[in-house]
């Protein structure tokens, strides 16, 4: 028998970050934040040059001028947050089955999928679709639009909001279906008391004075698609003839963010080869057309498409986003709100403390619902067959449930055990991971440093606004990220 | 936690969870997990429970419940070793007279088995 080893502590997994001149550990484990004090930085200091025992530590403390009470309150402390570990190995987490009945949260009815424009980079239609809408409804029709309301109500938490999503296709090329939906699903929530919220997506090129009377008089939530001003625009989202649609959605839009008042209003940028000014982009939908909230994403693709953006691309992307960012923690530290969303939405996650399984509720608390009936994990898996979850009318395959969420699990993801920024990326879209690799449970590796230079941004302004205007904090009590 | 400040809710989670864990055994209080705050005693003279039980020889250590969960209390907070009547089995119209113990308390006896 040998005699017991000092005990030997260690650094734990946590992304160290600095930001207004105090230091901060994002705990990987739990997704926690705190800041550090002196002794607490001056211990973690030391255990980066290398392990040490609590002997060392002390010393080393005591030796900085710190108290040994400070010194061993410091070590119990980073010790019991998991920021320092003292011999014990972390076995990665199994899989945990989701239980099989998690609470339907939000439904997106993808209620036709056609559509007036021929948007290049189109998932639902372009090079890279996984739609097979063949001999299927173009149209939803009241029918299954009535029976996915039914569907929700059954599958969703009593006490929670539901929330049900108009999508696409161009939604409003549905609207009389819309309306229906949105006067039945009301009618039956205020039969039962329960609450319910609506939003939809759209190119705006459908909007007419009476149907914004209608979104706004029921507080439906839009986001406009839209890529920027007039060049970039047109760039890529056209009518089937080339023409652009800027011209035609621009007056729309304006008139849309005069009288509807109830809700805030969002753009969402997709970004393309040859659209990559975001700043521009921003400046223009923000201050000329008055958005509230602005929201970029890169196109989803195969690498090898006209439009993909290339490397370089994707930096010059990045680092517009930084200065944006900046631009957003000035605008938080006057108690303004800035409107990059993409700063709003990881904050929020940031802020919660948000640890992923999946990298989003495609599957269990979000589902799509295609025209035909077909239940899809979101609605960009709607009408392919492939990715079906089962029928609006005969309920949940559960067994192809199951199989969509295991491989999408972060467990399964074995890429991502080493990432400090899996709790809020867990690998991923899982339409974008299907459309590069094939299977939909594959982490996304090429944007791997793009998604930890961006989250170690976040987290930066995360901290800044911590230390200097905590209050503002409270905007992403209730904010979830989409 | 002195040395590190919660920031997001999640680390205000585990900060909480960490001081509750720090807080003294409090069986008494039949919570796995109290609320970090004042410790209130139950069963002592806090919340008005008069009487204790003996055993058939005048003594504490056949009872149905562990004498240790009452001298928790009473080390912690007093120095009497209060024990209530066990409602279940020797004594349960104990408190039958008794609709408002601090009005009534005179007519609860002491339990003999």
């Amino acid at each position: 028998m040998t005699a017991a080893e000092p005990a030997v502590y260690r650094l734990g997994e946590f992304h160290p970050f600095e930001s207004a001149g105090h230091r901060f550990v994002y705990l990987v484990q739990s997704a926690g934040i705190f800041e550090l004090d002196e002794v607490s930085a001056s211990v973690i200091d030391r255990l980066a040059r290398g392990a040490a025992s609590s002997q060392e530590l002390l010393e080393h403390a005591t030796a900085a001028g710190f108290s040994s009470d400070d010194a061993v309150g410091t070590l119990e402390e980073l010790y019991s947050a998991h920021a320092i570990l003292n011999g014990e190995v972390r076995a990665p987490d199994g899989i945990q089955h989701v239980p099989s009945h998690v609470p339907l949260q939000t439904l997106v009815l993808n209620l036709t999928n056609q559509c007036n424009l021929s948007c290049q980079y189109c998932y639902e239609y372009g090079q890279d679709k996984l739609a097979t809408p063949e001999g299927k409804p173009k149209f939803m029709d009241w029918e299954t639009a009535k029976q996915s309301v039914d569907f929700l109500f059954e599958h969703a938490n009593r006490r929670s909001p539901a929330q049900i999503t108009f999508f696409g296709g161009e939604t409003l090329m549905n609207f009389p279906v819309l309306k229906q939906v949105v006067e039945y699903a009301r009618g039956k929530a205020n039969e039962e008391s329960r609450s319910i919220g609506f939003s939809l997506t759209t190119n705006a090129t459908l909007l007419t004075p009476a149907i914004i009377d209608f979104i706004a008089g029921n507080h439906i939530g839009v986001t406009v698609s839209m890529d920027g001003p007039k060049e970039a625009h047109d760039k890529l989202r056209v009518f089937a003839n080339g023409r652009g649609s800027y011209d035609i959605i621009a007056p729309k839009v304006r008139e849309l963010i005069a009288r509807h008042r109830t809700r805030p209003i969002a753009a969402r940028v997709t970004l393309t080869g040859g659209v990559t000014d975001v700043i521009g982009i921003f400046r223009h939908l923000k201050n000329d057309l008055g958005f509230h909230e602005v929201g970029f994403a890169p196109v989803t693709t195969s690498p090898d498409r006209l439009y993909a953006i290339n490397e370089a691309g994707m930096d010059a992307v990045l680092s517009q986003f930084h200065q944006l960012a900046d631009e957003y923690l000035q605008f938080a530290l006057r108690n303004e709100l800035h409107g990059f969303s993409n700063v709003s939405d990881t904050l929020a996650e940031l802020h919660q403390g948000i640890n992923k399984s999946h990298p989003c509720g495609a599957g269990f608390g979000l589902m799509g619902v295609g025209p035909s009936g077909d239940i899809a994990p979101c609605h960009r898996f709607v009408d392919s067959d492939q990715h079906a979850l089962g029928h609006i009318s005969t309920g949940i395959d559960r067994a192809k449930q199951a199989d969509f969420l295991n491989r999408g699990h972060i467990a399964s993801k074995y890429d991502c055990h080493t990432c400090w920024a899996r709790p809020v990326c867990a690998g991923g879209c899982h339409h974008e991971a299907f459309v590069r690799y094939g299977d939909t449970g594959h982490p996304n590796l090429h944007y791997c440093d793009w998604i930890r230079g961006w989250t170690g941004k976040c987290l930066h302004i995360y901290g800044a606004i911590a230390a200097q205007n905590p209050s503002y904090l409270r905007h992403f009590a209730e904010r979830r990220g989409e | 936690m002195k040395h590190l400040r919660a920031i997001n809710t999640k680390a205000q989670h585990i900060d909480d969870y960490l001081t509750s864990q720090r807080e003294d055994v409090v069986a008494l209080q039949g919570q796995a997990q109290p609320k970090p705050g004042t410790h209130v005693p139950m069963g002592c003279s806090f919340v008005f429970s008069p009487g204790w039980e003996v055993d058939a020889a005048g003594g504490t250590a056949g009872l149905c419940t562990p004498v240790e969960r009452d001298i928790y209390d009473c080390w912690f907070t007093c120095y009497w070793p209060a024990q209530v009547p066990d409602h279940l089995n020797n004594a349960p119209d104990w408190i039958s007279k008794c609709a408002s113990a601090t009005k009534d308390w005179r007519s609860l006896d002491l339990v003999f088995p």
